[in-house]
């Protein structure tokens, strides 16, 4: 998988980037609370990913950190010093917006190079600079053209060029990818992640995207109601999430009612470790994922409702006899038809659990 | 017969209902509707022709003839005469003071809206003030003045009893031609919120984020991207305030009784009295003056227009 | 693995509070500060309303004599002022009368023809909104010049009397009411409901009054307030074709009676507000409130 070997990048390639914390952060709108005391340690290099569904907080975790939100309270350290009092322009960051960032009247060119304008650098080392920058998002030959004439994807490159000439100590990324294509996010996302580990540039990515998290990032904190709710590699959050909302938010699942016994979930005859927090004996509702379900000739009975072509695998839906339905993973071969009479079984794997009343 | 050669198929297709629904005209007209529908347009292409075209053609060409009919190029070379020309640089120079004052002040609101809520309710009253104000113009305006800076106006007289300045100790200039500076910026201020304040609120706040975080102060955002981006709009609207202050002719007529100090008082001599230039046709002539006037700011004024939507995805 | 990573993290005292930030988008010159907006629109109000007062204060002035009187505003409603203020009362009737007319012709034939543009001949819209600034540059002193012979006709035919102006204002009017009408009909989706309402079984005269009328209420208000805002304050075309309308009969009054004309002004100015306040209130409602 992708992320082992950008994780092996990072711990090769050269840590410059700078640290970035946020400690007891507190922030409050009228009338509602933004951010509910964040902790949030990032290590030099590192790309974190702050991932939630809308109002969690992420993106205003991500503005404090720019200066372009204040906090009431809480400490944000970037490199050891706390910038709190620090204007934004003296932050030295970059910050990438999800659109509509780029100046519209400046060429690319002129864009790339504003922000070593603002450092005072002369003319021609400018120019040189901006190219380099552009070169790496591979947008050199468009260095004249102006906004309005690039698509959304190229846009955004510039928008990150423009962000990393200067070489800032951290960059902010605020949901770059939510305005673009599927094709072209997909893309960027592999370029953005490419660019980040060369430079080593310590780096915090907001999206409401789990796939684009999951990803892109090395760790990733899922974020609820101003507060992180789990902070992790990809693979801690999908295969240990720490309670059901992490377990529900990223990836699929299936719920499916059994019985905790001993601290053994009980479902269908089969006993499943339990994952996260241990919860009182009882009925619960866990949450298998699609993929530990395979069709089998023994196991439980049910019908098939629907089937999905997803291109390299398919998901179907099939009602069990106790009326639950499930959605199992499995390979392209099998085409199950609505209707059809399937037994499916549990592979075994760790589910979390959910306690068994109507929630969120 | 196959249903592939039926008839009409506007009269229900492969049923025959007895029932038929006149369709609106756009589904498949025929040509009877398409004749129907350009008839529809006559009316008011009629009414523009004999109250827009035919006026604005009569306007035009009255000045290629004389008194009796003649073809002569005679008013319009009187265009070039020496009063004539002081009357279009009077003219030129009361509409371009009142366009600058009005768009730098203008513009000085709009900036005090930045960051209003849109439909709050200083923006409401603000938004609903311009749009009177800009409207007020004429007789009723010229009273507004004469109360305030006349003679006996209420400024006049506290200004001389309290303060001991006599703003009419050099004659009294309310009736002249410098006398319709502050009445004509009075209407100039608010259209110019009116046509700004769009512009002012289509700046991104993401420009302003991105120079922050890109290490620019707030006097280098403005420098550097805030005026560059809002210069042709800016421009434009300077350009239709003195479109509008040249084409003005009602505050003047009030403020003004005798005399014809700038372009559209010359004309209302022309078309009163007919014996002060000779020539009625004059008007004419006038008229043309005023129209190429006209036709060259309001192109320019198109020109930036463009440009500004441009930047404004 | 643990939650945290091994990173160093710097050693933090306990976290305080801060006294709240200054807005973020006046720290970075987006916005002016509130004392900036405060003193900006404070000072320039207040020289906008100095003309407002002035004329207020001159209608309770008691000529030369230096003191002050209500007598103007109460002479407007004695029994005399029916006699003596008869010319203007007939002018005022007038331009009320000619703003009436102007509004139809906005509605009879200005609206039927942007829908018919818009429905029928998209490609006309371009040319209809050409003609429709027009006025703009071709203003009331010019456009005055070749009226006067149009008019000459326009006597022979209907008459002397001054309801025949409306001819004219309705052209004039032309740019503020094709820009009302025409935001409306932007806004809401004609074709669309048109070729709905045509499957489901409605002629073009059912669409045109229960569909889209309806919905176009907005923009036609809007048009026809800011058309009467127009009217009563004409005098270009009045004056120099010879009729009597508000403003022609107030700068007479003026120069025998000062106080009355300048009451006049007032109440012209207060309801232009209202109007103009309507519209605005009309702009931000929902074009439609159903109740469902």
């Amino acid at each position: 998988m992708t992320t082992t070997l950008t994780k092996s990048l990072t711990t090769s390639a050269p840590a410059t980037g700078a640290t970035v914390q946020l400690s007891a952060v507190v922030k409050a709108f009228a009338g509602h609370t933004a951010l509910n005391s964040i902790d949030l340690n990032v290590a030099p290099g590192e790309l974190v990913a702050l991932l939630g569904p809308s109002g969690c907080g992420k993106t205003t975790a991500l503005r404090s950190i720019s200066g372009l939100e204040g906090i009431d309270s809480g400490r944000i350290l970037i490199d050891g010093e706390d910038v709190a009092e620090t204007p934004t322009n003296k932050r030295d960051i970059g910050m990438v917006f999800q659109a509509y960032s780029l100046f519209p009247h400046m060429s690319v060119l002129e864009n790339v190079e504003f922000g070593l304008k603002m450092r005072k650098v002369a003319a021609a080392r400018r120019r040189e600079r901006a190219l380099e920058s552009l070169d790496m998002v591979g947008l050199t030959k468009h260095c004249d053209r102006f906004a309005h004439q690039l698509s959304g994807g190229q846009q955004q490159r510039v928008a990150l060029a423009r962000a990393l000439v200067t070489r800032p100590r951290v960059l902010l990324l605020d949901e770059p990818l939510s305005a673009l294509d599927a094709k072209v996010r997909v893309h960027l996302r592999e370029e953005i992640r490419r660019i980040q580990t060369e430079l080593g540039i310590t780096t915090v990515f907001v999206t409401h995207d789990q796939e684009e998290a999951l990803a892109v990032a090395d760790r990733v904190a899922v974020m609820r109601d101003g507060r992180i709710e789990q902070i992790g590699t990809p693979e801690e959050l999908y295969a240990t999430p720490a309670n059901a909302f992490v377990a529900d938010f990223v990836g699929l699942s299936n719920r499916m009612p059994a019985d905790l016994i001993d601290g053994t979930v009980t479902l269908h005859g089969c006993n499943l470790t339990l994952l996260g927090d241990p919860m009182p004996d009882g009925p619960v509702i866990a949450l298998v994922r699609p993929e530990d379900m395979v069709f089998a000739t023994d196991g439980i009975a049910g019908t098939v409702t629907a089937s999905s072509f997803l291109g390299s695998l398919r998901r179907t839906r099939v009602r069990l006899s106790d009326g639950t339905v499930v959605a199992i993973q499995h390979e392209v071969e099998r085409h199950p038809l609505p209707g059809e009479p399937v037994s499916v079984r549990l592979k075994g794997a760790p589910v979390s659990a959910l306690p068994p009343m109507p929630k969120k | 017969m196959s249903l592939a050669t039926e008839p009409a198929p506007e009269q229900g297709g492969v049923e025959h209902s007895a029932r038929q629904h006149p369709r609106v005209a756009l589904v498949a007209p025929s040509n009877r509707r398409r004749r129907l529908a350009y008839a529809g347009l006559t009316p008011f292409a009629a009414y523009v022709l004999i109250f827009l075209a035919l006026p604005t053609i009569l306007a035009v060409v009255t000045g290629f003839f004389s008194d009796d009919g003649t073809l002569t190029l005679d008013n319009v070379m009187g265009l070039f005469t020496p009063t004539i020309l002081a009357t279009f640089g009077s003219s030129f120079w009361l509409s371009g003071v009142t366009a600058v004052i009005g768009a730098v002040v203008g513009a000085l609101i709009c900036y005090a809206m930045l960051g209003t809520k849109v439909g709050g309710l200083l923006r409401t009253i603000i938004e609903s003030a311009a749009s009177v104000l800009a409207q007020f113009g004429g007789v009723m305006l010229a009273f507004a003045f004469i109360a305030t800076i006349g003679v006996q106006g209420l400024v006049t007289v506290i200004l001389r009893d309290t303060v001991g300045i006599d703003i009419f100790a050099d004659g009294v200039w309310l009736y002249q031609v410098p006398g319709l500076i502050l009445p004509y910026v009075y209407f100039q201020v608010p259209l110019m919120v009116i046509t700004f304040l769009p512009a002012l609120t289509a700046l991104r706040p993401q420009w302003a984020e991105a120079s922050a975080t890109l290490g620019g102060t707030r006097f280098a955002y403005w420098r550097h991207i805030a005026t560059p981006v809002l210069a042709p709009a800016f421009l434009g609207s300077l350009l239709l305030l003195f479109a509008n202050a040249f084409s003005s002719f009602a505050t003047a007529a009030a403020l003004i009784s005798q005399g014809s100090q700038i372009v559209p008082l010359q004309i209302r001599s022309a078309l009163v009295s007919e014996t002060v230039l000779g020539r009625e046709n004059m008007a004419g002539a006038l008229a043309l003056g005023m129209i190429v006037v006209m036709v060259v700011v309001m192109w320019a004024y198109s020109v930036l227009q463009s440009r500004t939507t441009r930047w404004q995805q | 693995m643990s939650a945290n990573v091994a990173a160093p993290v710097h050693p933090v005292e306990p976290p305080r509070t801060r006294p709240k930030p200054a807005n973020h988008a006046v720290r970075i010159g987006a916005e002016p500060s509130a004392l900036a907006r405060r003193l900006i629109l404070g000072i320039i109000g207040t020289i906008f309303l100095i003309p407002v007062i002035a004329m207020i204060e001159f209608t309770f002035r008691d000529g030369l004599a230096g003191s002050y009187t209500v007598n103007h505003w109460t002479g407007l409603f004695s029994e005399d002022s029916a006699r003596t203020y008869r010319g203007l009362y007939q002018a005022m009737e007038n331009s009320l009368v000619l703003a009436a007319v102007t509004v139809a012709i906005v509605l009879v034939l200005l609206l039927p023809t942007m829908v018919l543009v818009h429905l029928q001949f998209p490609r006309l819209k371009r040319a209809l909104e050409f003609i429709c600034i027009i006025p703009i540059t071709v203003p009331a002193i010019v456009l005055v010049v070749g009226l006067a012979p149009v008019y000459s006709v326009v006597v022979q035919v209907l008459g002397g009397s001054t309801w025949t102006l409306a001819f004219a204002y309705g052209i004039t009017v032309l740019p503020y009411a094709y820009r009302a009408i025409q935001s409306n009909l932007d806004a809401i989706p004609v074709k669309t409901l048109s070729e709905a309402a045509g499957t489901l079984g409605a002629g073009w005269m059912t669409v045109l009054w229960h569909v889209l009328l309806p919905n176009l209420r907005r923009g036609v208000l809007a048009a026809s307030f800011i058309s009467i805002a127009v009217v009563l304050g004409e005098f270009t075309i009045a004056s120099l074709l010879n009729r009597r309308n508000l403003q022609t009969a107030l700068l007479q009054v003026s120069q025998s009676d000062p106080w009355v004309a300048v009451i006049f002004a007032l109440f012209a100015l207060a309801l232009a507000f209202v109007l103009l306040l309507i519209i605005g209130r009309l702009g931000s409602a929902m074009p439609s409130r159903r109740k469902s």
